[in-house]
Order: structure tokens, then C-alpha cells, then sequence
């Protein structure tokens, strides 16, 4: 966000500038509505973060360069700005897993396709850089480059965990979701937090 | 003559990995569909207002 704040000389920008710039935001409001949404998974609080989003974008306005990708820059300061949050509220992050776990081991159906709020429930488990890695590639319709862009990390570490994030989510709707006994979700869950664990020790 | 017919346990195989592929192209449709559904609802007026805000404060800054 340091480099997203630095603002240069007023005198530079236009009322045209500040207009295109604005039209192209309202265009993406609905975008960072979703990616908010994928992120805390309440609706209210999803729309707080993307609004906190759009004007941090617009404050940092002069810092944009027109006509380069203005998805992946705001994508990039909603996300800075969820992680912010995220580590003031990190227990809070903690109990939403608790509660995603008890919720997906009480789904009994296992002739059902995959449904949303299995779906849903699946993402809460996984690891928050493999959710929005698969996020980011699967359902924003991002190029790994620019989605490695968003998360600040390298391409690989993005390819790679798009991948497990796919592996586990399969592994969670499949043996998870539709074992009656709940014994594999807990499985699923034991591995997923190995991950997370893993990945934390790595920051 | 070649054999075409794959073994029963290549075939069974196979089937599993074309399941496998299937299930994961179902998750990948819903992912899209999960995230359109939300790109496609109306944007709630309160963010047109706060950038509608936001744009006054830069204004009245003037340099």
C-alpha cells in the first residue's frame, strides 16, 4: 500500500483524468463486491471491506496508471486491505474454521451435485492463500501472472497452490461433505490444518 | 489386427480419472457461478454515495 499512497503533484491530474479513472471504478465495484465476499464470507462485512477498498483506490488515484490493469490494482489493495484487518481479528478467523467444520460434517446428503453452500463451506476450510489463489484464477478470470501480481508472491507458489486448493476442495466436497460418519471430513480438516500450519510458519 | 479394447482394469481406471476431471469441472463451474452471482447483483447505492463523498473531499482539497 506505501507505493498505492503515493500521491504525485495535484497539478498533474485532470477533472478527465479523475472522471475516467472514476468510471472505470464504479465498473469493478461489482468485482470487488465478489472478491470481498470470497474473502470474509459475510455479506456486511464483505461490503465494508470492498467499500474501504474503492476509496483507498480512489484516494490513491494518482498513483494509477491509466490503461494498465485497474481489476488487478484494486483486487491487489482489497486484499492489503483484508490481511490489515485480518491480523488485528486473526482469533476471530479461527472460530469462522471451527464453525465451517461443524457445519460441513452435518451435511447428509450423498447423492447431492455440489452446492453452493457446500461450496461455500469448502472454502471456508482451506487455507486463506489457496482460497484466493483459486478464487483469483478460477472464478476472476485472472492469469496466474496477474493473480501472482495480487497475492505478491511468484507465479509458481501461485500455480502450485491453485492446484492443492482444487485437490482439497475435491477432497473435502467428495469424502467430506457426503460421508455420513463425518470421519473423512475430519481427515480432510486434520490435513488442511497441517497446511495452514505449515504456511503460517513459512511467513 | 491391434487390440483396441482397453483391459477392464485400464477402463476402469480411466473412468475414475474421467470422473475425477468431471467432479472437477463441476467444482470450477459453481466456483464461476458462486462468484458471478455476487458480480451480478445490484451494487447496494451506499458505495455510489461513499465514492460520490470520497470525490467531494479530494475537490474541495484543490492542490
Amino acid at each position: 500500500m506505501d507505493a498505492a499512497t503515493e500521491i504525485k503533484p495535484r497539478a498533474e491530474r485532470t477533472a478527465a483524468d479523475d472522471n475516467a479513472f472514476k468510471k472505470e471504478l464504479v465498473q469493478l465495484i461489482p468485482h470487488l463486491r465478489a472478491f470481498a465476499r470470497t474473502l470474509c464470507g459475510d455479506p456486511t462485512a464483505a461490503d465494508d471491506l470492498a467499500q474501504d477498498a474503492m476509496v483507498k483506490a480512489w484516494d490513491a488515484r494518482a498513483s494509477f496508471q491509466m490503461g494498465t490493469n485497474m481489476k488487478a490494482w484494486t483486487f491487489m489493495i482489497l486484499r492489503n486491505q483484508f490481511y490489515s484487518e485480518k491480523r488485528r481479528s486473526w482469533r476471530q478467523s479461527q472460530l469462522d474454521q471451527e464453525a465451517a467444520e461443524r457445519t460441513l460434517v452435518a451435511v447428509d446428503d450423498p447423492e447431492a451435485p455440489v452446492a453452493l453452500d457446500e461450496l461455500r463451506q469448502g472454502l471456508a476450510m482451506l487455507p486463506a492463500e489457496q482460497r484466493e489463489a483459486l478464487i483469483l484464477v478460477g472464478a476472476g478470470g485472472f492469469a496466474y501472472e496477474e493473480a501472482a501480481e495480487i497475492c505478491g508472491c511468484a507465479v509458481g507458489t501461485v500455480k502450485s497452490r491453485v492446484s492443492r486448493a482444487r485437490r482439497a476442495l475435491h477432497a473435502i466436497l467428495d469424502d467430506g461433505a457426503y460421508e455420513r460418519d463425518g470421519a473423512s471430513a475430519s481427515d480432510a480438516m486434520r490435513s488442511i490444518l497441517a497446511d495452514a500450519e505449515r504456511l503460517s510458519t513459512v511467513r | 489386427m491391434i487390440e483396441q479394447r482397453p483391459s477392464p482394469e485400464r477402463r476402469k481406471a480411466s473412468a475414475a480419472l474421467d470422473e475425477a476431471r468431471l467432479r472437477q469441472q463441476a467444482i470450477g463451474v459453481r466456483l464461476r457461478q458462486m462468484f458471478d452471482e455476487v458480480v451480478n447483483e445490484a451494487v447496494p447505492d451506499e458505495f455510489l454515495e461513499i465514492l460520490r463523498r470520497a470525490d467531494e473531499r479530494g475537490g474541495s482539497e484543490n492542490g
